[in-house]
């Protein structure tokens, strides 16, 4: 997971606002069913879980099979009614956790 | 080395045809008890009530490799009652689990998106679970041209 996972949500709302929040992580999302050239079978290797926090309070978690396209996009809502700092965290079959910050400013 | 004549090549891919879309309707009729296992796990085997589940997918989809699904909960998010689970399965992919999702009162509205992949012409179930056990479920169809499970 070389690159930089792809947030896209506001960079500031109004208090009470339920905002749009997209996520995106480059990964082949590699399901296990699949066999290469040689027909041996490749190895399954996923993104098994997502979780999101604000302020560190949960906020949305998601469990995924391999049924979930490559390059895992969710997308999902918060009723923001402060600023703060919302931590998205990625763990993938073999371990690796992935993790990206953004702030939003309420008003 | 027999040759194929045009018109043989035309009858024999009609009857291809033919084959798969009587193997895809056959498909489509009942829960396969895969699917259904995976959806009693998650319900503890209590009914769900129609309604209140609005999906959005694609009606046919060319590639199975990545279809854009979203589902919205039509029920309030507040402290005392939210959707807290929501159950992705299909019921004709080689394993039925899709996603399963977890929001708060802190989500303001259940409303999750996301890309999945389909392996045939098979339906999406949905089942969405409050914080008072209410249970709520939905499917509906994708007919897929070229399958996203393969190898």
């Amino acid at each position: 997971m070389a690159d930089k996972p792809r947030l896209k949500l506001p960079k500031e709302a109004k208090k009470g606002d339920i905002i749009e929040i997209k996520t995106l992580v480059q990964h082949p999302m590699e399901t296990g069913l699949r066999k290469d050239a040689s027909g041996n079978a490749i190895p399954r290797k996923i993104i098994n879980k997502f979780s999101a926090t604000f302020n560190g309070a949960p906020l949305f978690s998601a469990e995924l099979e391999p049924a979930v396209a490559a390059n895992p996009y969710l997308q999902f809502t918060a009723k923001v009614d402060q600023g703060g700092t919302f931590r998205f965290t990625w763990v993938d079959d073999d371990g690796t956790v992935t993790t990206a910050e953004e702030t939003i400013a309420v008003t | 080395m027999s040759r194929i004549s045009r018109r043989d090549a035309v009858l024999m891919g009609a009857s291809v045809t033919l084959y798969l879309s009587v193997a895809d309707g056959g498909a489509a009729l009942a829960t396969p008890p895969e699917a259904e296992a995976e959806i009693a796990k998650f319900t503890g085997g209590k009914p769900a009530q129609d309604g209140k589940i609005a999906i959005d997918l694609p009606e046919i989809a060319e590639n199975g490799n990545t279809i854009p699904l979203a589902i919205t909960v039509n029920l309030p998010m507040s402290a005392d009652s939210y959707v807290s689970d929501i159950l992705v399965v299909a019921d004709g992919n080689p394993n039925p689990g899709i996603a399963k999702f977890h929001l708060t009162p802190l989500s303001g509205r259940a409303e999750v998106g996301t890309r999945i992949r389909l392996a045939a012409t098979e339906n999406v179930i949905v089942v969405a679970k409050t914080s008072d056990g209410k249970l709520y479920s939905d499917r509906k169809q994708v007919k897929v041209t070229i399958g996203g499970c393969g190898g």
